[in-house]
């Protein structure tokens, strides 16, 4: 649905994008994650048609980006970055001025939209006057009205106080369900809670493309396995679990009163878990707490870009 | 035709989200306020000792105040947007460069149309204290709108440049200012440069009309200041993104 080969931007000397090449399928929610000043940005804006690029090629079905942009753009709903929107006009005018540009003015759907977007009570007062929160939901409405194909929205939670993040991303999901959605992001969790498909990109290049769970899942590296064992000293737990076979190391965290904090590093082929409480069990110490601890985004984002 | 019709249907819905611009801030009000009460000294200091009853002090004087009013008029309507960033969604509307500049410049031209119409009160009282020629007041308001349009065309180019409202005002007052008082300055020039120098005058042009002799070489004048600078327009928005 969306096609990008080998797409270069260059602002003088410096490289925003570098080489990026990825295809979008219909109904996915890609997140495009990366540092501040990774070419996020960039590369939406070229997707968008707001630039052109230095070079490559960027197509949606069967349009391509420099030969047919206003083909592009009506398929495209849109929410830049930090929702810049008329301030001086009213939430229901700029809304209908909106829908007159694509064409499709109808009291109905601006008002559905409203209702979607939740922003039926400030339909009436000046953009201006809105709190960010409500700002970039008016960003959302305006990039939904036409039912686009396509979403592409540019840190969408940006600015926004927890329980609105929560609102937005739960928006998006819904929104997801019938559009291909692509948001940017330097928020991990907001990758992790609302799409199923992540880019990592640093530096301009791709890093990193792959489903939100086969990122996380370990992929060769060590899975760790935390217990908080109590009765017995760590000395003791150390001997007992290294000779668990497919234990590679136990780590000592830290003690708790009475209470050792451990951790088994094991490989990631190899679910030990049931070994590991046979073998506490057995010893007749008491556990307290066991838990598996996946790769998280951030581990993965931490080991891509800073090489950590 | 059918692109025309085509690029003015996009063309008005962007000026008439502009015109209604002008008129939900005060600065609309205060342009017209301000242009209204120096227009009334031009044409009120000189009429009663002329004691002609014609418009020609009003006209006369018009270029100048154009050069002045019109971009400020004018000033906000790139450059606000690229200092807000909405620039960036108007450029991602299914809408082409050439629909957002013309209907920039229809909605400036519409406001200006709007800003003089109050002194048409001035042709009415002129036809009171005497009998007018008519030719000079139609000429003159058809040569106003003309020259508003044009001036329009230079200062959504010169807006169209920077994201700075002084700056896109202080570039399109000096480009018009050249052309209104460049023919002013002519004592000093040969005589064989001078026909050359009428013709780059917008205020040349303008007082042809004004006279009450349309001529299609004025007509063709102001269209092509209107053509070029809508093209350098065009140029600045799609390159300087």
């Amino acid at each position: 649905m969306i096609s990008v080969r080998n797409l270069v931007k260059h602002y003088g000397d410096v490289k925003a994008v570098d080489g990026i090449s990825f295809t979008i399928r219909k109904g996915e929610i890609t997140g495009l994650l990366g540092p501040n000043g990774a070419g996020k940005t960039t590369t939406l804006r070229i997707l968008t048609g707001y630039l052109q690029p230095t070079s490559g090629m960027v197509s949606v079905d069967e349009f391509l980006v420099n030969e047919n942009p206003i083909e592009i753009k009506k398929r495209i709903g849109y929410l830049p970055e930090s929702a810049p929107l008329y301030p001086d006009m009213m939430v229901y005018d700029f809304l209908h001025f909106m829908a007159e540009i694509r064409q499709i003015y109808d009291k109905e759907k601006i008002k559905d939209v409203a209702i979607q977007c939740g922003i039926t009570e400030v339909m009436h007062k000046n953009i201006n006057e809105l709190s960010k929160g409500y700002k970039q939901r008016v960003g959302l409405a305006q990039a939904i009205l036409h039912d686009p194909d396509i979403l592409i929205l540019d840190e969408p939670t940006n600015g926004l106080d927890p329980n609105q993040i929560v609102e937005i991303r739960d928006l998006i999901k819904d929104l997801g369900k019938e559009k291909t959605v692509i948001l940017s992001t330097h928020i991990l969790q907001e990758v992790e809670a609302t799409c199923n498909r992540v880019i990592i990109i640093d530096k301009g290049a791709i890093v990193a493309d792959d489903s939100t769970t086969e990122l996380k899942s370990a992929r060769g590296k060590d899975i760790r396995i935390n217990c908080v064992i109590g009765g017995t000293t760590f000395e003791v737990i150390q001997n007992a679990l290294k000779n668990i076979s497919g234990v590679k190391n136990v780590q000592h965290v830290r003690d708790e009163g009475q209470l050792c904090h451990v951790q088994v590093l094991t490989g990631a082929d190899i679910d030990l878990r049931p070994a590991v409480f046979n073998c506490i069990k057995d010893s007749g110490w008491i556990l307290y707490e066991m838990n598996r601890e996946y790769r998280s985004l951030e581990h993965v984002f931490r080991e891509l870009t800073v090489g950590m | 035709m059918e692109q025309f019709k085509e690029i003015m249907k996009g063309a008005k819905l962007i000026a008439k989200k502009e015109l209604s611009g002008y008129f939900s801030t005060p600065i609309g009000y205060i342009v017209i306020s301000v242009f209204l009460v120096i227009a009334g000294f031009l044409f009120f200091s000189t009429f009663f000792l002329y004691g002609q009853a014609e418009l020609r002090a009003y006209f006369e004087l018009l270029p100048l105040l154009f050069a002045f009013v019109i971009p400020a008029i004018t000033m906000r309507l790139f450059a606000e947007e690229r200092n807000t960033g909405s620039f960036e969604m108007l450029m991602t509307l299914p809408l082409s460069t050439i629909q957002v500049v013309a209907g920039k410049i229809l909605a400036a031209t519409l406001f200006a149309s709007i800003m003089i119409s109050p002194t048409l009160v001035y042709a009415v009282s002129v036809a009171f204290v005497g009998s007018p020629d008519i030719g000079p007041v139609i000429g003159g308001y058809l040569g106003a709108v003309l020259l508003a349009a044009a001036y329009a065309s230079i200062g959504v180019f010169a807006s169209s440049m920077t994201k700075n409202q002084i700056v896109a005002f202080i570039i399109g007052f000096a480009i018009c200012i050249v052309l209104s008082l460049i023919t002013k300055f002519l004592y000093f020039i040969s005589p064989k440069l001078v026909s050359l120098f009428e013709y780059i005058s917008a205020d040349y042009h303008f007082q042809n009309i004004a006279r009450g002799v349309v001529d299609s070489r004025n007509i063709i004048y102001f269209a092509s200041v209107i053509v070029i600078s809508s093209m350098a327009s065009i140029y600045q928005l799609e390159v300087k993104r």
